[in-house]
């Protein structure tokens, strides 16, 4: 026999461990670090500073929602924080024709990336870590490309008010991604295609035998991830009123995919919780604003964080397991 | 240890390396070639596409075909060589390491540290540090059940952290004392080709007798193939995993300290996004991410493969550094492909 035992599926194992992921500890998690603050932590519960921490894990949270998406189809997306750098980087080649060109042409290409993306996992076939990995290295140089290799500064007016405006005191950034997560949440909840996305993210192969579009669908989840993770780039441009191609949206894919796990969507897919990805966003900006307003050092804020994330998986495994 | 003899697993039973590697998955739609010959082409594919890239750059630029241009590239190479060595281990197992990077830059910090008191704590420290996260990597994946992917990631974080740590948040650079042994070991040359580079290949070779000679060996490929399976069979499925991410903890630790040799210090913020150029390099060698078939040659050449494309695009003077990501990734893109269409591996279910 030279087939090796490969009939059952090589995750067969694995799915009940990522299943296992905590159901309410995150937001439990955040209520006792609040909870914290609120007692230990001087100017923390006070409207600025909550608006601060709120307007840092704005961008954080949109890309975490289009992060949920693709991990719910048993996905994963590694190219989000070049797409933000390629949003950003081309913004001010356009903001000379106005605000609205330079945004949709920013946006399309965050479509484009979806598209080369969702092709590659859901025509060629290969697997979204690969697929992703491609543009992963790929987008950040051509939005160095792109940008010539520079910073550049922001002067739009427009561009500027909606990094630092706000609407009765909320900030238009925060607004946008609340709205966006409720926009997910319908979309996952209450359209068809959220239905046929958590079935292909379940099983793909009886998703494809039951007549569902899986390559539409597929293909459509990474476009959105790519929009999702465009916006951020165009909001957190904005904020910062400089693009800056080498550093925007760094480390983001980690940030994005630890906020969707840490909020319970297993990574195995067939499911996406999107209230869990907002709470394990904020959950991880919190515990990093905690620590440094306790002047820990960025290292101990590291491991801290590593800490939290793997206690957090851990005692909701063993939760599910009772 | 098992015994060998009960595993009817394919990659380690044929002399010739998992041969197979494309038959052990049904290969969907038509134009399947016969499994045998198939899994041939799959594993010449790299360095047939490697030797005409090199072919053809050797008559373009004429610095590209100089023995000393090979040599620095292998130099360059090895430490990511070795990174993605213990990675093939780990994702034959159907598992991931994302925190090989950080394990690196720590190896390395640790390494040009200890090197003050001689080339012997030089080794053992940054190995004991790096192979203590590796096993606890393997511990939480194998004995506690949680998902590779987050633990490692939780792992490159707090390796991050470690090395903050070490260096006071980045301040203080570690040097290695000028011509200490340990630095010969970095910067020492054989036939004018760096000490790393015969490490490497050394280490490249045990592995792959470890992988296809022994019982670990077959156990990897089994609990990659299915756990399930290997666990029915009397495998020990906990105790493999959790020596392959030992093992990867320890390659890229020892990567590190070799590292930090050839640098004469121990450099806070090498290693990163290091963990994708490995799993790179292993996908380009032909191992399935799903895990259970592979060889670690095949990453051999993956990582040859990307370096020479690097080194190819710096002789291109003209072309803007920029553009060296955009080619990589471009070039990955086009190598799935043509692993994916040539070479149909893959279910698509």
């Amino acid at each position: 026999m030279t087939q090796p035992a490969l009939a059952g599926r090589p995750a067969a194992l694995r799915l009940p461990d990522a299943a296992r992921l905590q159901k309410y500890g995150v937001y439990l998690a955040v209520a006792v670090l609040l909870l914290f603050n609120a007692l230990f932590t001087e100017h923390f519960l006070t409207v600025d500073n909550l608006r601060t921490q709120l307007v840092q894990v704005a961008p954080v949270v949109i890309v975490a929602l289009g992060m949920a998406l693709v991990i719910g189809t048993e996905g994963v997306d590694l190219s989000v924080g070049s797409t933000m750098a390629l949003a950003g980087a081309l913004l001010p080649l356009y903001l000379g024709y106005g605000l609205l060109p330079a945004l949709l042409i920013a946006l399309l290409a965050g479509v484009a990336v979806g598209l080369v993306n969702g092709t590659l996992v859901s025509v060629v076939g290969l697997q979204p870590i690969v697929a992703t990995l491609a543009l992963f290295v790929g987008g950040r140089g051509l939005a160095l490309v792109v940008a010539d290799g520079q910073l550049k500064q922001i002067a739009n007016p427009d561009l500027l008010a909606l990094g630092a405006d706000s609407l009765l005191g909320v900030p238009w950034t925060v607004l946008i991604a609340a709205a966006l997560a409720l926009l997910v949440a319908g979309l996952v909840h209450r359209t068809t295609f959220g239905r046929r996305l958590v079935a292909i993210g379940g099983n793909r192969t009886a998703a494809a035998l039951a007549g569902l579009p899986v390559r539409r669908v597929l293909t459509g989840v990474y476009v959105l991830c790519g929009v999702f993770a465009a916006l951020a780039g165009v909001l957190a441009t904005a904020r910062l009123t400089a693009s800056d191609p080498s550093a925007l949206g760094t480390l983001m894919e980690l940030s994005a995919i630890t906020a969707v796990v840490v909020g319970g969507t297993p990574l195995t897919g067939g499911s996406v919780r999107v209230l869990g990805t907002v709470t394990g966003a904020l959950l991880m900006q919190l515990l990093r604003a905690t620590l440094v307003k306790h002047d820990l050092p960025d290292s101990t804020a590291q491991i801290a964080q590593a800490a939290i994330i793997l206690a957090a998986v851990y005692a909701a495994r063993e939760r599910r397991s009772r | 240890m098992k015994k060998p003899v009960l595993l009817p697993s394919a990659p380690a039973v044929v002399p010739a390396g998992p041969a197979p590697a494309a038959t052990t998955r049904p290969a969907p739609g038509p134009g399947a070639l016969p499994g045998r010959l198939l899994g041939r082409l799959q594993r010449q594919a790299v360095p047939a596409v490697l030797a005409l890239l090199v072919l053809v750059s050797s008559v373009l630029f004429p610095s590209f075909g100089t023995l000393d241009n090979a040599r620095g590239i292998t130099v360059q190479t090895s430490f990511l060589a070795i990174v993605a060595l213990g990675m093939t281990l780990v994702i034959l197992t159907g598992g991931i390491d994302l925190s090989v990077g950080s394990v690196f830059a720590l190896g390395g910090v640790l390494a040009a540290w200890a090197s003050q008191w001689g080339v012997v704590p030089a080794l053992l420290l940054p190995l004991a540090v790096c192979g203590t996260i590796g096993a606890i990597n393997g511990l939480l994946v194998a004995r506690a059940g949680m998902a590779p992917f987050i633990v490692t990631l939780a792992t490159l974080l707090a390796a991050r952290g470690l090395l903050l740590a070490v260096t006071h948040e980045g301040a203080t650079t570690y040097l290695v004392p000028r011509g200490s042994a340990f630095a010969e070991l970095g910067q020492g040359t054989v036939w004018g080709f760096g000490h790393p580079v015969l490490i490497a290949l050394a280490l490249f070779g045990l592995g792959g007798v470890l992988l296809q000679r022994t019982p670990f060996g077959q156990s990897v490929f089994a609990i990659g193939g299915s756990s399930d399976a290997a666990t029915l069979m009397g495998l020990s499925v906990a105790r493999t995993r959790v020596l392959v991410y030992l093992l990867s903890g320890l390659l890229a630790g020892l990567a590190g300290a070799l590292n930090a040799a050839r640098l004469s210090s121990g450099v806070t913020i090498v290693g990163v996004g290091m963990e994708l150029d490995a799993i790179a390099a292993v996908v380009i060698g032909g191992t399935l991410l799903t895990g259970g078939a592979g060889t670690v040659g095949g990453t051999l050449w993956g990582v040859l493969l990307l370096a020479v494309i690097q080194n190819l695009i710096n002789q291109i003077g003209s072309l803007n550094s920029s553009y060296q990501s955009v080619v990589s990734g471009g070039f990955l893109i086009v190598v799935v492909l043509a692993q994916r269409y040539l070479f149909r591996s893959r279910p698509t279910p």
